[in-house]
């Protein structure tokens, strides 16, 4: 058990450390020069500019830069933006906390909505509810993220319900932390509902395709002839033995929903890694694309390390052949 | 044919649209590139079978859209039927091409000159959004193919090696896998695009584009055929043929490659639809394909404009246009996958 642990740790470790080599190696080839922007800008002094320099020895070798970078990773600064002016992790910081809001909110959106969606496909297989969810899965997985996003702002403009975009009404402050609160549900109501829709469809299909293996099995006969209730064994039986993939898929879902909200937050003006990154890309600032590649593989190496510990939790039979 | 109806019908359906696609020279009335200034964001025209006396008219006809009110800005257009114009059938144009050369050229449908015709409306140069969208599918759907198949052999050539051979080659390939699919997708897009130059020609920027995604894509259709061949490896008749002392290469043409083509094909048809949506995707946030030539991205992307998302509903034609072509792939995906299915059983 210990040693299986220790054993994934380092795996996920080297993994963490393959992207980071990698991400340093791609962000190498770029011909920006951001040296010789940065002496334009006159808001830069010289001395800061020398400073820089040999902090992140800018004009050294690939491996000397990768080392300093790892030193003020150690430092807590992730690098230097040059766009910003600043060091990296305050900048990333704020925004990372940002994504998460959303990707968790809508994380927690889609599959509350996907579970009881899907087993009621799977208990009526075949029938009205089976055919609708099959319809509409279909349709919104076709229908790309960019369309979803941009039809709901369409939407929220036309009526006015919904506030266009952003994370706060400017008037918003800290002061008053319920009012607070209040505003950043309202805003996030139009991106998680596009998050959730474009994560619904793979979930509903998943979770009708899990229980409809277990409800074939014997067990669940045999619950029946025990005289069980159909709520008791379906939530009780039915679905704990179906959780397994499900819980695979909840490790893979994060990624695939971290990969949608970078395009919903730059539609939605959420100010979150997405934009961001966006703009790093436009103004050639390695080190912010860096560490936004950076937090989103921890994001989902994290999620499917939660998954994992989850399963373990969940299925006994994994816990036995360990043991 | 029969046997399998959904299969040849979502077939049959995709291969006219990227006919129609194709041929967009022919079946687009105008130019992609051709602006009329004053006529920017027109609503599509409305094609006319009765005049304003109710009288039918056998060959339909439109109307020409003319600015609501005299000012420099028009806030909306009015038709103005009494400069109705019918609709013919093979048109020939004759445009300036880079200023001198006079260009001819036959289109399927149009009007006679000056009148013109619009049927999704204009954009916000006053361009035509219908020869813009089918010229844009050339740029769109042809991504997606090129990096579908581009993937795709990579993922077979590397899921076969490390499938066939296995030891270390297995090893450092499937790490590798693991490495690209540490990263979510578009996010290892980015990382790969950053490093790359803005400002790009159109073509260059379509071939960039087209590696960048096939480049990045190749590790799951790997680790998939890298599954199949590893149990194609087992069966008798390979086993045999290595017996006989066939090379590997051959053993891999003649025996692996057709036990994964099947496989690879399903993948395929997931790929591109996936593949066009990352086009459209960096199109739209202006790293892609740019303008003027239109791609399906960069025609969505003036919906950035709250003052066009609001207003002007035909211009998410683009976006639309992408609903029915990946509900066909899906489903092609879909039969082909239940056909293998069956193969496997009746084996």
């Amino acid at each position: 058990m210990i040693s299986a642990v220790i054993s994934r740790l380092a795996q996920t470790f080297l993994l963490i450390f393959g992207v980071s080599v990698l991400a340093f190696l791609l962000i190498d080839l770029a011909p920006g020069k951001y040296l010789e922007e940065m002496r334009l800008n006159p808001q830069i002094s010289q001395r800061t500019l020398a400073a820089i320099r040999t902090e992140y020895g800018l004009d050294r070798p690939l491996t000397v830069r990768y080392a300093l970078w790892l030193r003020s990773v150690a430092r807590g600064e992730l690098g230097f933006s040059f766009a910003y002016n600043s060091p990296v992790w305050p900048l990333l910081k704020t925004r990372a906390l940002n994504t998460l809001i959303l990707s968790v909110t809508a994380l927690l959106c889609s599959w509350l909505i996907a579970i009881p969606a899907g087993i009621l496909a799977a208990v009526r297989v075949g029938r009205w509810p089976d055919r609708i969810s099959a319809v509409s899965t279909a349709f919104l997985l076709a229908t790309p993220d960019v369309l979803v996003g941009l039809v709901l702002l369409a939407f929220a403009l036309h009526t006015g319900w919904f506030p266009s975009g952003g994370m706060h009404a400017p008037a918003s402050t800290e002061t008053d932390w319920l009012a607070h609160v209040k505003d950043l549900l309202v805003h996030l109501v139009l991106p998680v509902t596009a998050l959730t829709l474009g994560a619904l469809p793979v979930l509903v299909r998943h979770v009708r395709s899990a229980m409809l293996d277990v409800l074939t099995s014997p067990f669940i006969l045999a619950t029946r002839g025990h005289g069980i209730s159909r709520a008791r064994m379906l939530f009780r039986h039915a679905l704990p033995a179906a959780a397994n993939p499900l819980i695979s898929l909840l490790g893979v879902s994060i990624g695939t929903l971290l990969s949608a909200s970078l395009l919903i937050e730059v539609i939605m003006g959420w100010p979150g890694v997405g934009p961001m990154l966006l703009q790093a890309v436009l103004e050639r600032d390695p080190y912010l694309v860096i560490a936004a590649i950076m937090f989103s593989t921890l994001f989902l190496i994290a999620g499917n390390l939660m998954a994992d510990t989850l399963l373990y939790v969940v299925d006994p039979r994994i816990r036995r052949t360990e043991s | 044919m029969i046997q399998n109806p959904k299969l040849w019908l979502s077939a049959v359906a995709l291969a006219l649209i990227h006919l129609v696609v194709i041929g967009a020279g022919l079946f687009a009335p105008y130019d992609p590139t051709e602006q009329n200034r004053d006529l920017s964001m027109a609503p599509p025209m409305r094609i006319h079978f009765f005049d304003s006396r109710g009288r039918f008219h056998f060959r339909p006809f439109v109307c020409p859209w003319v600015a609501e009110a005299e000012r420099a800005i028009p806030s909306g257009y009015v038709e103005d039927c009494n400069k109705a114009s019918p609709l013919r059938l093979l048109v020939r144009r004759v445009t300036m091409r880079d200023g001198n050369t006079l260009k001819a050229s036959w289109h399927l449908f149009g009007v006679d000159a000056p009148a013109q015709i619009f049927l999704m409306g204009t954009d916000d140069y006053g361009r035509d959004l219908f020869s813009r969208l089918l010229y844009g599918g050339q740029t769109s759907l042809g991504a997606g193919l090129l990096a579908a198949g581009l993937s795709l052999s990579l993922g077979l050539l590397l899921g076969c090696v490390a499938g066939y051979f296995g030891a270390w080659a297995d090893d450092v390939i499937m790490r590798g896998a693991e490495l690209f699919m540490a990263l979510p997708w578009i996010y290892l897009l980015f990382a790969v695009r950053a490093f790359l130059p803005l400002h790009l020609g159109t073509r260059q920027a379509f071939i960039l584009l087209i590696s960048v995604i096939g480049l990045t894509g190749w590790a799951r259709p790997a680790r998939i055929i890298r599954g199949v061949v590893l149990s194609a490896r087992q069966r008798g008749y390979v086993l045999a043929a290595r017996g006989f002392g066939a090379s590997s290469v051959s053993i891999i043409r003649r025996h692996i490659l057709p036990e994964v083509s099947s496989v690879a094909l399903t993948q395929a048809a997931l790929l591109v639809p996936q593949y066009i949506l990352a086009e459209v995707t960096f199109s739209f946030l202006g790293l892609g394909v740019g303008e003027p030539e239109p791609s399906w991205g960069n025609m969505l992307a003036s919906l950035q404009t709250y003052s066009v998302l609001e207003g002007h509903w035909w211009m998410f034609a683009s976006g639309i246009a992408l609903v029915p072509i990946f509900l066909l792939f899906y489903s092609f995906a879909d039969s082909l996958q239940g056909r293998l299915q069956l193969l496997d059983l009746s084996r």
